[in-house]
């Protein structure tokens, strides 16, 4: 391998595992599915996020064989799976609701499409075996689903679409119906279970912080189209566009107008009576194009006097503050009614909090501190 | 316990007394010396004697227990089919005229429901007997089956069938082994609806039922039309306890199963 790090995207000899060509996906008259066309390579952790309805769901049911697309091809290592019924292919998909059968004890779960397949009996309690110890659930096997906890269902529902060692395995919200910390136990187990068995997998989410943690790369979609595909840093220091800025964590959004002045560099004219705010950008904007800055609220420094050498300073007065513990979110209001949120670390107690409601405090950002978005 | 105030204890007591106290005149009545119906003389068991050397009521009996058993297990299968057209097709063409023709025999009239296969199975030369009971009470008790399946598939988690065609089972497979199982409960009772309605039915099988064959309500029927006998007592006590020994049975098992399900789930948490 000539590079230590696991990005076979970047490789254009790689052959990806999944190749969506143009696929599109209509229900009557909706489109669920736009002319979708994605690779996604072996062993990755790819991760769908989007909304409710953007047809990350209808996209992940092709891929199971649960629905069929209207136009386009579906290929899984090189053939067209299409029109291939669920049954025949070698994927697998761990469902939102689980679908543990629950008249089976979790052991038959597990065993349930072992069976299927005609394999030997000792082949199976081996396989099956295996399974309860990669999730940890033999002490459980002999119950039924009703009689074990929400995280142990989610593991056995795991085990169960593991055991047949799919080529790809597909994760439907998976942990959606665990609370927060379980949340993130759980996160850490799905990527060290993946790591182990070399699967790919394919993740289905809406929550933006869990498709960071886990996922090799994220899919942004909306309205059945992928807006971005990218490593989760990527998507979260370079979004191309204000849906994506906006959809992954806090953002500032200033709207305006680019001038260019230098190399890469540009002026925006966003207010009257404001100065120009001072932004660099790769991507290239032509003179009076209108933009978007987009900066994220930890990028914002925020003092009390007017900080020397900055590139960009304007004042305002403290609107709110939100206390999340470890840190502080203060909205500052400037005079034209433009609401800015500055985000500071608390490493000091709160009684020492330099700033409350009302006071006036200047914030700063350096001209590299943002991403400057056409649309 | 609650001390009930007098309006409720009266009209819980009147409630009662009038579901049960013709029931209870019956009972009584079939243990009586007398074979005047209306005459107490002491107790006795003669004519629960009597009736199990009474050849009719044993043949109508059977003929009755026959019918039930091949009539409901029929019912079950066709109305099972189709609570899974109706619930799972989605809207195809007719759908609704579909639906409506399935329960449509529930709100129709016994006698013309009977009438209509009589004309039937004479237009086709079928000699009544038991096969045309058998045919006639398929035809209104899956109606009533596949009412009951279906509300069971309505809430049936679709996931649960995805997933086992996921594991690699033909559709006809994860019906076997996934949906089947599941539903079990709603078939069971469907058949023991179907059942019942098949043991007790007067005016369907008296239009369907031939010289060669008789079910007991029939029996029953056209003994009392030459007076009531205490032997008739005693068979109908019989079937009440029949019937009571079956219901009684069946709540104290669903409430076993409820409690487990209860205990487990606490435990699980």
């Amino acid at each position: 391998m000539s590079s230590p790090e696991f990005a076979p995207w970047d490789d254009p000899s790689a052959q990806p595992l999944i190749q969506f060509k143009n696929v599109t996906k209509r229900f009557g008259s909706f489109t669920a599915i736009d002319d979708l066309a994605v690779d996604i390579y072996e062993r990755e952790f790819f991760a769908l996020l989007g909304a409710s309805g953007c047809g990350k769901t209808t996209m992940m049911r092709m891929l199971a064989g649960f629905e069929t697309p209207t136009s386009g091809q579906i290929m899984l290592a090189g053939q067209e799976i299409g029109a291939v019924p669920p049954n025949l292919r070698s994927v697998n998909m761990m469902f939102q609701s689980y679908a543990l059968f629950p008249h089976l004890s979790v052991w038959d779960n597990i065993a349930f499409g072992l069976r299927r397949e005609r394999m030997a009996k000792d082949l199976i309690k081996a396989r099956v075996e295996e399974m309860l110890r990669l999730t940890r659930l033999e002490k459980f096997s002999g119950r039924k689903p009703h009689q074990i906890s929400g995280g142990q269902r989610q593991r056995v529902a795991l085990a169960r679409s593991l055991a047949k060692a799919p080529k790809l395995l597909l994760l439907d919200e998976p942990l959606g119906a665990l609370d927060k910390k379980l949340r993130q136990e759980t996160q850490f187990e799905l990527m060290d279970i993946q790591e182990k068995t070399g699967t790919t997998f394919v993740i289905v989410t809406h929550d933006q912080e869990e498709a960071m943690t886990v996922a090799s790369r994220v899919a942004v979609m909306d309205e059945g189209q992928i807006i971005q595909i990218a490593t989760p840093d990527k998507i979260y220091e370079a979004p191309n566009s204000v849906y994506v800025a906006d959809f992954i964590g806090d953002v500032n959004i200033i709207t305006g107008t680019a001038r260019p002045n230098g190399a890469q560099q540009y002026d925006i004219h966003w207010s009257e009576g404001h100065a120009p705010l001072c932004a660099q950008s790769v991507s290239t904007f032509s003179d009076g194009q209108s933009c978007h800055l987009a900066i994220r609220p930890e990028e914002v420094l925020i003092s009390a006097e007017k900080p020397e050498n900055a590139d960009n300073t304007m004042q305002g007065k403290v609107l709110d503050i939100a206390y999340l513990g470890n840190i502080s979110t203060y909205h500052v209001e400037l005079p034209n009614g433009t609401v800015v949120k500055a985000q500071i670390a608390n490493t000091r107690r709160i009684s020492r909090r330099a700033f409350t409601w009302e006071d006036p405090v200047w914030l700063s950002w350096a001209a590299s501190a943002g991403v400057l978005l056409a649309k | 316990m609650i001390r009930m105030s007098w309006f409720n204890t009266v009209s819980l007591t009147l409630g009662f007394a009038f579901l049960y106290i013709p029931m209870l005149i019956l009972i009584l009545f079939s243990f009586n010396e007398s074979k005047l119906v209306t005459v107490w003389a002491g107790f006795s068991t003669k004519w629960y004697k009597e009736l199990f050397q009474n050849e009719a009521f044993l043949s109508a009996a059977w003929v009755t227990l026959k019918v039930a058993v091949l009539s409901s297990t029929f019912a079950t299968v066709l109305g099972t089919m189709a609570a899974l057209v109706l619930v799972r097709a989605g809207r195809f063409w007719g759908r609704t005229l579909f639906s409506g023709m399935i329960y449509a025999p529930l709100v129709m009239p016994e006698v013309i429901t009977g009438l209509s296969l009589l004309l039937l199975f004479i237009g086709i030369g079928l000699d009544r007997g038991v096969l045309t009971i058998v045919l006639a009470h398929t035809t209104f008790a899956m109606c009533y089956v596949s009412v009951v399946v279906s509300s069971r598939l309505v809430s049936f988690d679709r996931s649960l069938e995805e997933a086992a065609l996921d594991l690699g089972c033909t559709p006809l497979d994860a019906f076997r082994l996934v949906t089947l199982p599941i539903i079990a409960p709603a078939v069971i009772s469907g058949w023991l609806l179907a059942f019942t309605l098949s043991l007790d039915d007067l005016v369907i099988a008296s239009f369907t039922s031939g010289p060669a064959a008789t079910t007991l309500p029939i029996k029953i029927f056209s003994a009392v039309r030459l007076g009531v006998s205490p032997e008739i007592n005693a068979l109908s006590t019989l079937m009440i306890a029949i019937v009571a020994v079956g219901v009684i049975s069946a709540s104290l098992v669903t409430k076993r199963q409820v409690l487990r399900r209860q205990r487990d789930v606490q435990a699980a948490q």
